[in-house]
């Protein structure tokens, strides 16, 4: 039978994965959305406001998973880790509190207005609720994550009889590894929302949708990404530079390297042993690892060996998983880019078999095989999202909060049976939803793609010819 | 910070009266869209189409009160957060996935092919029910102080089932001003058998409560307490007597005074939640912590403070900004 503290960890981390899932959506769709609308603002064109129409109601939904798993979350502090507060309420209670009082309460409420207030408000109203909702998603974020970074890289507080107060509240907000997370995960959005809208306008194409707006989101989607997917990679390398500085042994951890030593090799697979400390089966680029983290093929890199007690017991996080799971996120990253680059280089091929005129191919250049390609890649963002957040997550066991408490400090007294029938509760509701919020999006796709949507909607035109003179009179 | 005296004193107060303010507006509000959803299976498929249009745009803005009462109970209390949800894991865990089935089906239910419709209406019901029962059952418990016996989980039943009903019934109130014609007669008459129970559940409630915990007793009958206290009973049956009354008049020609029975219920909402905090101060885990003792630091609980004076008109400011817009009657709920 498994202890309360291995069910509440199991609990957490299938309720925190099932959370980020959407908010990862929302947090650049938002921003998406605000862009159709502003294109349709400045052109008039129905294309763009066919686009916001189709991708409003997977925000929606997304929004509506987000919140009720956001719930879930905050009430899992008190019932399955009532140390945490105890010990870090003081730092965490404040950042969560703005959380709710700036993000939540601006996103909630404009949302509806966002949603159903089209009719109703003028459109410059529905504009501006756009772009609250946006923001409100992207605070939530921040404030998020500023808690969560303090727990990697605590900063700005003093220990008073075992309770952490808070000395220095800016020092706590812009704590050392802070801006990293916080760049790296609003790009994993934006990269997650890229091959979203791509993912799903390539299937549309496929099934026979020629549509000006899926030519739109298709190119919007694609270029993105491919806009996105450097700067990520430069980001993530630099967030690996700062973990480097603060918590040597998750590097250690996912990169594989037991022996503090230089000229340490970029290994690309091995399976990680444990017991005999040591790679098996390992392949690897020689000198690569001490160029990327020292930018010398003679630097010095730390190894998992410095990390052990006295008697022998690990300092460090399980290896194998913070391994592969850092290499699932840089597999992921590599497959985007060259599906993004791929894709934007045959849209700007030029055209020269039509009678002369030099034209760029657009989505037509598009190869049938690297469509096909696209639409699995929709997904593709959660699969990296989560395992980066694996890695992270996993590489600073046996810490909650690094260096201040452990995990095992803060689980509740709470019986086994107990959080182990909540747990087979919240898994049973999370597969089911999730296989409905995947085909429910394919759904949509297909209905709109065979365009039922003038049946269903009679009053289309009547409505954008009204939004036209709103923008009009503004 | 010395500016009001002894910041350990008032702070807490102050944090204790924000949190019973979050929990009152989260009651009155998700208890009226809760409530709607409650009374699901007594409708047919176009009239739940226009209950659900009814609270489309308000539902999530309603919940963050939830979010924003533990956030305050898990800032400002952090010992008793971690006594209370531990104690309510259960319950707990239930309202969660209540919580969760009735949100996304709001969605899904309209979204996904027709043919699962059914399938949507049914959990937004099912999770409308179980948010509303455990709510009432872990009221129940807590009044109990927290302890789990036979007997304290037979109160706790009653008052999951007399909170259901109240939920019910302002739903239906709500109703009564959001719709028209015959859904509308069809919320005056859920209402009309609604009634009973709420008075049911609400003299239950208050009989029970003092005679099961010796301090509540003393905090209302003893002199003079008893006297000033007398006239919050005695507003409630009139309050009571007003929407009986009224809710035979109802619906009115030109749809008058439609409003009514909803903002008569928040006073009865108001005034019950008014009665139960009395009883219960200063405890936050009753009998067992006092605000004073659970509170966080006073700086940690003053930079929180600081926020709040800024965000919570704003707040306020948005949320009637959001009511006035979807003002009057319900209708089809679009995108565009
Ligand atoms: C679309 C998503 C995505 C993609 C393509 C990448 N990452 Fe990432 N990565 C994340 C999404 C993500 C994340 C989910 O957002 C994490 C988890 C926590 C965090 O701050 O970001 C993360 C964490 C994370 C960490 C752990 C930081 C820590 O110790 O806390 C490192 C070192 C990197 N990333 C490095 C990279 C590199 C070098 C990439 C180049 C291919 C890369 N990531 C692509
Ligand atoms: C930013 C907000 C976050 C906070 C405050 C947070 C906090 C925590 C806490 C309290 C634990 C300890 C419980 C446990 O060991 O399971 C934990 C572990 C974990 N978290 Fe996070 N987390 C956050 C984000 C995430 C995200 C977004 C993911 C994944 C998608 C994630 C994945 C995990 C995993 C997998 C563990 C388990 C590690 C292990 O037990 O080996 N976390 N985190
Ligand atoms: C322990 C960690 C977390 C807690 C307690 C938590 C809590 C919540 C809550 C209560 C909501 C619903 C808000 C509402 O009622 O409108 C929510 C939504 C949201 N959360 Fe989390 N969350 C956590 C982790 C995260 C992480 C890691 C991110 C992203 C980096 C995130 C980003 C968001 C966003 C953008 C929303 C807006 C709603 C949506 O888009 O779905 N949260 N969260």
């Amino acid at each position: 039978m498994m202890d309360a503290l291995i069910l509440s960890r199991i609990q957490f981390a299938a309720n925190i994965s099932f959370h980020i899932l959407f908010p990862t959506i929302t947090i650049a769709l938002g921003w998406v959305l605000l862009f159709f609308k502003l294109r349709f603002n400045a052109t008039g064109d129905e294309k763009w406001f066919d686009a916001y129409r189709f991708w409003v109601k997977v925000f929606a939904l997304s929004f509506a998973m987000g919140v009720v798993s956001g719930i879930t979350m905050s009430f899992q502090f008190g019932t399955n880790w009532p140390g945490f507060m105890e010990t870090v309420g003081n730092i965490a209670g404040p950042l969560l509190a703005y959380e709710v009082m700036t993000a939540f309460f601006l996103e909630a409420v404009f949302l509806g207005i966002m949603l159903f207030g089209f009719r109703r408000v003028p459109g410059w109203l529905h504009t501006l609720a756009t772009f609250l909702v946006a923001f409100g998603t992207t605070m939530s974020a921040f404030w998020i994550l500023v808690l969560n970074s303090w727990m990697h890289t605590p900063a700005g507080f003093e220990m008073r009889e075992g309770v952490a107060h808070a000395t220095d509240w800016f020092a706590i907000i812009f704590n050392p590894s802070m801006p990293y997370r916080l760049v790296h995960m609003l790009l994993a959005s934006g990269l997650t929302v890229a091959f979203l809208v791509a993912g799903f306008s390539a299937f549309r194409w496929l099934i026979g949708d020629r549509s000006a707006s899926v030519r739109a989101t298709l190119k919007t989607g694609l270029v993105m990404g491919a806009l996105l997917i450097p700067i990520q990679v430069l980001a993530g390398d630099m967030h690996g530079l700062n973990t480097l500085e603060h918590q040597p042994q998750k590097v250690a951890a996912m990169e594989g390297n037991w022996e503090t030593r230089s000229n340490v090799p970029l290994v690309l697979f091995a399976l990680p042993d444990e017991e005999a400390r040591e790679n098996r089966y390992e392949i690897g680029i020689p000198n690569l690892a001490s160029i990327i983290l020292k930018h010398d093929a003679d630097g010095v890199v730390p190894g998992l060996n410095d990390f052990v007690a006295e008697d022998g017991s690990a300092l460090h996080p399980p290896v194998a998983p913070v391994f592969f799971s850092f290499r699932v996120m840089i597999g992921t990253g590599v497959a985007m880019l060259l599906l993004s680059w791929a894709s934007v280089f045959f849209m700007a091929r030029r055209d020269v078999s039509r009678g002369g005129t030099r034209h760029r191919r657009g989505v037509e250049g598009l190869p049938k095989p690297l469509l096909w390609a696209l639409v699995p890649m929709a997904f593709s963002g959660w699969v990296a999202t989560l395992a980066g957040w694996y890695t992270t997550e996993i590489g600073r066991q046996p810490w909650l909060v690094q260096g201040i408490m452990t995990t095992a400090d803060a689980v509740a007294d709470v019986p086994a049976p107990f959080v182990a029938t909540s747990l087979v509760a919240y898994l049973a509701v999370y597969v089911v939803l999730l296989g409905a919020y995947v085909s429910v999006l394919f759904y949509l796709a297909t209905k709109t793609a065979k365009g039922e949507r003038v049946a269903l909607r009679p009053g289309s035109g009547e409505a954008t010819t009204a939004a036209a003179a709103a923008v009009a009179a503004e | 910070m010395t500016l009001f005296g002894d910041p350990t004193v008032w702070l807490p107060l102050v944090f204790a009266a924000l949190m019973g303010v979050s929990i009152l507006v989260y009651v009155v509000l998700d208890g009226f869209d809760l409530g709607v959803g409650v009374l699901f299976p007594f409708a047919d498929e176009a009239e739940r189409d226009r209950m659900v249009a009814s609270i489309g745009p308000f539902w999530d803005a309603n919940e963050t009160w939830l979010v924003l009462a533990i956030g305050i109970l898990l800032v400002a209390f952090p010992s008793a957060h971690g006594a209370i949800l531990t104690a309510l894991y259960l319950p707990v865990a239930v309202m969660l996935i209540g919580l969760i089935l009735r949100g996304v089906a709001f969605e899904f239910r309209v979204k996904a092919p027709h043919r699962w419709k059914l399938f949507w209406d049914r959990a937004f019901f099912g999770g409308s029910l179980m948010t509303s029962l455990s709510q009432g059952y872990m009221l129940g418990i807590y009044i109990m102080g927290l302890e789990i016996t036979v007997f304290t989980t037979a109160f706790s039943a009653m008052t999951a089932i007399a909170l259901t009903v109240a939920y019910s019934f302002i739903g239906a109130t709500w109703l009564i001003m959001k719709t028209e014609s015959q859904l509308q007669r069809k919320a005056v008459n859920w209402a009309k058998g609604g009634i009973w129970g709420v008075v049911l559940g609400l003299g239950a409630v208050s009989v029970a409560s003092p005679f099961v915990s010796q301090r509540i007793f003393e905090k209302w009958f003893s002199i003079p307490e008893i006297f000033l206290l007398a006239p919050l009973p005695l507003i409630a049956l009139g309050l009571v007597a007003l929407l009986w009354y009224a809710l035979r008049h109802l619906p009115a020609r030109n749809d008058s005074f439609a409003w009514f029975p909803f903002v008569i219920t928040i006073a009865l909402f108001v005034l019950g939640f008014f009665g139960m905090a009395y009883s219960f101060y200063p405890f936050v885990v009753p009998d067992q912590l006092t605000i004073y003792e659970a509170a966080s630091a006073p700086e940690s609980l003053f930079i929180i403070l600081v926020g709040t004076c800024f965000v919570l008109p704003m707040i306020v400011g948005y949320s009637i900004l959001a009511y006035t817009i979807f003002r009057g009657k319900a209708r089809d709920l679009t995108y565009d």
